[in-house]
Order: structure tokens, then sequence, then C-alpha cells
């Protein structure tokens, strides 16, 4: 027998015969009228990430301000031109020198303050986590409240890769002390602006 | 946009003052002195490991004991605000514990309902019975694809397999990209803990090790300089690995979807750099349905660091345009923990260490004493299904308190397992020599009402009047790094039969 037929063999020889029925998940709702935006907020602020205070400014003018103010910037965004240019071939580990990345996430979550990264928001994967800063794009509108309803979103059944994100690479490995920029990028700043597009 | 404001803005965000968000410590911890690291527990062949024995070494380096629990006990205190947080609480845990019983109990059909459909998407899936035909897998594929360098994120089944110590042996170089287990690794010490692997170490220790095998400034033990030393050096080395390799948090059958959960995103530069990817996955990982994966990742991190979540959870469904991805799912012994009446719920564990920080014994004596892949209570219940002599002595380390049984996220009574298998130890004559002749004795006594009393009474008085050296001694463990209480002024008959016992007979 191959190895997969003796794991399974003893997995049903030995299986507890117990009535164990699955249950039905809720999705432990918020209270109506939660106002989402600013839960995802404190929350986004709380894992690390940082809101910048655009003023009366559009934010995408603070965002193409930022990117030109570093050497290389790579942006996936259409608003927002970086230097370097990114393709679906783009080599992954080609990425390291770049400052600055720029992406628009597919969603975020209010209750973890997490933005969700897929491989069509990123392209090239290690654009999440080989430049030195990682800026994201959130259309306020797409904000679901907790993880029960996050998981309900078309991405997960669809894409090869996503990641929830919150916050920047962080450890505290060391004497509990936290640092952010363990591996990946070391800050996360996040803008909100409505998606045109979609 | 006025010009100060947008200069204010082009600059990347100041590095802030001390950080005491997500999984940092909420109060400030600092060394004060150095002080040598105390090491693990002594491995002697096939002998019982005696924790005892590795704890008060530890204990006997006060600032390693003192650092230790104060971080855990933070980690437990933050681990209860974000437990009080959240109204649905035990909603949750009653959920997880249910969810992981149905899998657990229906293990066969959602292990092949997740194979069906990662292959589907172009996963190849590999079955490995144990830590040798896991090994030896991975080393094919790594032959096949000429890889010379692996990077990996951290994965307790690679620990209970050996795997590093394996490859190093093939001569494939295996570079460890989690901080905390990339100083385990230069330290070529196991991890102390499955979610803060360096946690026994203080910062000098750090330094020490970094200035031996990276050649940083042996007299700076900053904590900043340190980790990004460790950054800039390993950079280098993930970018022209030429595979990587991670655990699993999760395993979704509905959906083929293995989960990474860290914090250093370390999981996803293994993942998502080299060409070729790889993943260790435990077979009692598997959940049903998308819709099990949210409490899972709600109580993870809040339970294990006291944060919402961690800074990256990651789901892998397929392979990377022009990448190649292969799951090895692992049993080494689970199918047969499976099969143990007591015991078989201890496959719930979601390896959140939740046990360990609230855990006094472990607290007090750091991860490395238990001589095993898993420490604290969960090992103590787990270990002794890998080899029963071994860790014959390891069920004994703990008070039985139960406080490992209140965090658990999904409510596996460890406690109660741990107190379980003393009782199998002994019915099988795995029981410590010292125990086994104190047991003897003890059983005669208990079974003989008229002479425990007479027993009691003798005891307690001799208790009293006995020089130290007789009650601290190295034949009673329980001595052994801590006081024993005073004794009481009379025993419990004693005062009954003067108080109360006029008249009413004898208590039974």
């Amino acid at each position: 027998m191959s190895s997969r037929e003796d794991i399974l063999a003893r997995v049903r020889a030995h299986k507890p015969a117990l009535a164990r029925p699955l249950p039905q998940v809720p999705y432990f709702d918020p209270p109506p009228g939660t106002d989402l935006t600013a839960v995802f907020r404190a929350s986004f602020v709380q894992m690390g990430g940082t809101l910048p205070d655009c003023g009366a400014a559009d934010p995408l003018d603070v965002v193409r301000g930022i990117v030109a103010a570093v050497p290389v910037s790579c942006s996936q965004v259409p608003e927002v031109r970086g230097n370097r240019a990114l393709g679906a071939d783009t080599l992954p580990a080609s990425l390291a020198d770049v400052d600055i990345g720029v992406v628009r996430a597919s969603f975020g979550v209010a209750e973890t303050g997490s933005v969700c990264l897929t491989e069509v928001d990123l392209l090239v994967n290690t654009l999440g986590y080989l430049p030195q800063h990682l800026i994201v794009l959130l259309d306020p509108a797409r904000i679901v409240s907790n993880l029960h309803r996050a998981y309900q979103r078309p991405e997960w059944r669809t894409m090869h890769y996503a990641v929830l994100q919150s916050g920047p690479s962080a450890t505290a490995d060391i004497e509990g002390v936290l640092v952010h920029g363990a591996q990946g990028v070391r800050s996360l700043r996040l803008f909100f602006v409505p998606d045109r597009a979609g | 946009m006025s010009g100060a404001q947008g200069s204010d803005l082009n600059r990347n965000p100041p590095r802030p003052g001390r950080l005491d968000h997500a999984e940092g410590a909420s109060v400030p911890l600092h060394s004060r002195v150095r002080e040598a690291q105390p090491r693990g527990a002594v491995i002697n062949g096939d002998q019982p490991i005696n924790q005892a024995e590795a704890a008060e070494r530890f204990m006997a380096a006060p600032e390693h004991e003192r650092m230790h629990d104060a971080r855990l006990w933070d980690l437990r205190q933050k681990r209860d605000r974000q437990m009080h947080g959240i109204t649905e609480w035990e909603d949750l845990r009653r959920l997880a514990s249910e969810i992981k019983e149905h899998a657990l109990t229906h293990l066969d059909h959602y292990l092949e309902q997740f194979e069906t459909n990662a292959r589907a998407n172009g996963i190849h899936v590999h079955w490995a019975q144990d830590a040798d035909e896991h090994n030896a897998i991975i080393l094919s594929l790594l032959r096949d694809h000429g890889v010379k360098r692996l990077i990996k994120s951290k994965s307790m089944l690679t620990e209970e397999c050996g795997f590093r110590d394996f490859m190093a042996e093939s001569g494939v170089e295996v570079v460890e990209t989690d901080l905390g287990e990339r100083i385990q690794q230069l330290d070529d010490e196991a991890p102390s803990h499955v979610v803060v692997p360096a946690v026994h170490k203080l910062r000098s220790d750090v330094a020490d090790v970094f200035a031996r095998t990276l050649g940083t400034d042996p007299n700076d033990d900053d904590v900043h300089y340190l980790t990004e030393q460790q950054r800039e050096k390993t950079r280098p080395l993930i970018l022209d690995a030429q595979a990587g390799l991670t655990g699993a948090n999760f395993v979704v059958a509905e959906t083929g979807t293995f989960v990474v959960c860290t914090n250093e995103g370390n999981a996803d530069l293994s993942a998502n750099t080299p060409p070729l990817q790889i993943a260790s996955i435990g077979i009692e990982k598997v959940i049903p349905r998308l819709e099990d994966l949210p409490v899972f990742v709600r109580l993870l991190s809040r339970s294990a660091l006291g944060s919402p979540i961690t800074q990256y959870t990651s789901h892998f469904r397929g392979p990377r345009r022009g990448g190649e991805l292969h799951v090895v799912l692992v049993d080494n012994g689970r199918s047969e923990r499976l099969g143990m009446e007591q015991f078989w719920t201890s496959l719930k564990c979601i390896r959140c260490g939740a046990c360990m920080n609230t855990c006094p014994v472990f607290r007090r004596s750091g991860g490395l004493s238990y001589g095993a892949t898993y420490a604290g209570p969960i090992g103590l219940i787990i270990d002794p299904t890998f080899n029963r002599h071994r860790y014959s002595s390891l069920p004994f380390s703990s008070t039985l308190n139960g406080s490992c049984t209140n965090v658990c996220p999904v409510k596996i009574n460890i406690h109660e397992q741990i107190a379980g298998w003393r009782r199998v130890l002994a019915e099988t004559h795995e029981l410590p020599l010292m125990k086994k002749a104190m047991m003897r004795e003890a059983g005669h006594l208990l079974s003989h009402p008229a002479l425990y009393r007479a027993a009691i009474a003798t005891a307690d008085s001799a208790l009293k009047h006995l020089p130290r050296f007789m009650v601290y001694n190295r034949l009673n463990t329980w001595g052994h790094g801590r006081e024993v209480p005073a004794p009481p002024r009379e025993t419990f008959h004693q005062w009954y039969a003067a108080n109360r016992a006029s008249g009413q007979g004898e208590p039974s």
C-alpha cells in the first residue's frame, strides 16, 4: 500500500465513532449603524499601520508626492505612476531594491484593520513584501465588518494567493520589544481612495 | 496642499517611540544584567528527561527566570484583554472545539476532499507516514530542482521531523527566516516556545549569538540594532534561494487552501520569492469549510500574543504563475493518537502557546527544560505519544491547576489529560523509580484508614521538628524549588475529636 493509503486506513481505523455534527457559524455582525470606517481606522492603527492626514488635499496627490521623493518606486495602481515597471513576468526577487510599493486592496476588515491583497492586486506577490515601505489604497465602501464577513468574499474561491495584511512586518522576538520591518515592509500607509474603475 | 504639510508627508513615517501594540510587550521589559544563558534538559539517549533538573538550572539564573516569567505573563494578560473585548469569545471557543472534533472524527473524508481540490488547483500533494518519509520527500524535490539553499518559515512539524539536521547532513543549506527561529538556528538550539522561539534568551544572549555567527558588535545589545542586522544579513540569502518551505496553521478542505499566520511576513517571502514552494502540514490541520476559518483566525493570535490578528494571514490555494507548489501531508503518529480514547482531542491544538504562557511551571522553568519538541502543558500530553519512555516524567511537571484548560481556545481538557497520562504511565510501569516507591507506600497507607491517620499525625509533627536537610533533600522532589507548607498544629481528626465529636460518633 502507498503511504497515502496507509495513513487513510489508519485514520479510518482509529477515528472515534462519536457523533460530532458540524455547527453553523453565525456572522456575529456588529450592531446596525456601526461606522465601519471608524472601526477600521482604529484597528489599522492598533496593528501599527499609518493613516496620513491629507487635510484638504487629494490623497492621490499626496501619494504621488511621496512616490516622487524616493529613488525607486513601483506602483500597481493606475492612478499613481512609479519608476519601476512591473510585468507579470518580473522576477520576484528583482523587487528587492524598491523603496516604495503602491497597491490597491481588494477590501478591508474593520475588526482587525486588515487589508486583503491578492495576486491580482500585487501582480507579482513580492511587491507586498520586498519594498521597504508599502502604500495601500482602499475604497471605504469595501470595508466588511469582521472576519466572518471577510471570508464570504469571492476572492478566496478564485485566487491562488491572497493575504490579509494587518500593519507592517513586525517582530517582538527579543525581550518583547516590538520592531517594525522584521523581514517585510517597514511601514504600511493607507489612503482612502474610492475605486472609480470598480 | 501646503509645502510644509507636503514635505512632512513625503517623509517615511518616523520611527515611533516604544511600540506597545500587536505582539509587543504591553509594559517595558528590559533585562538589567548580563547572565550566562541556562541551557536545556540533558538529553541522554532514550533515558527519561529530567525536567526538574533543567528547571532548577533555569531558576538558578534569576534574570532569565524573571524576564521569561514577565514576558509570558504579559502575553497572558494581553490575551485576557482581547478576550474581554469580544462578547462572543466563549461562543468562538465552543465553535472551534466543535468544528475540530467534527473534522477529526471525519478526518479521512476531509483529507481526501482537500487533496482533490488542491490537485485541481495545480498543487502537488504528497503523503508522509513519518519524519523520515517527510524528509526524504522534500530532499528528493530539492534534488530534482537542483536546490542548494532552502529558505523557510517557522514550523513545529519540521522540528518534530529533525528537518534541519537532516538537510545539513544532506548538503542543503537551510535558512530560517523568522527572527526568533533564526536566533535559535544560529545558536544551534531548539525553539523553546511554539510562538516565541527565543523567549528564554535575554538581549545580551542574542547579541552574543549574533556577534559569534553574524559578526555584529558584541557590545551592542540594542534590540532594534540586532533585529536590523538580522534583516540585512538574511535578505540576500532569501533573494537567491531556490526553494521556500512553510508550515501551515489551517487547511481548508472545501477550497484546497492552506493558511499560514506570521507577524514578520517571512512565510510570504519564503513562499513567494523562490520558484519552488513547499509546505509541510500535519494531517490534523484540516477544517471543513471556508466559513470555519474565521473562528480560528479570530482566536489564534488573540490567544497567542494578545493581538487581534497576526500581521500577515496568508492563503495559498495554488501555485504562482510560473512556479511550482508542493504540499506534504504528514502523519508522524497523529493517526495513532486519533485512536487514543483519553487523548485524541489533543489533536485539536492550534499551537497558540496560551497554555505555556499561563503555566507557572513553564514560565519559571523555560521551554527547553522539557527536552522535547513540544514544551509546556500541551507538550506534556503530546510528547509521550512520540516516546513513552523518554517523556515518561513530563506529565509530572504540572501543578494540575487547570489554567491551561481555561485559556485553551479549542477547549482541550489539558490538565485532565495530564492526570490521565500519569495514570497510563503508572499502569504501563513508566513511573520514575522514586515515584514508584512513594506510590507503593502511599497506596498501603491510603487503604488502611487507621494507619493513615497515625501517619498523618506523625508526619505533621515530624515536619515541625525535622531539620531542613531531611525535608529538602534529593529524595523528596516536592522540596525542589518550592517550600513545603507549614504543618498544621493538629490534624482535622484531632480537631474534630476535640471540638465536635462528643456524642455524634466518629466521622465517617
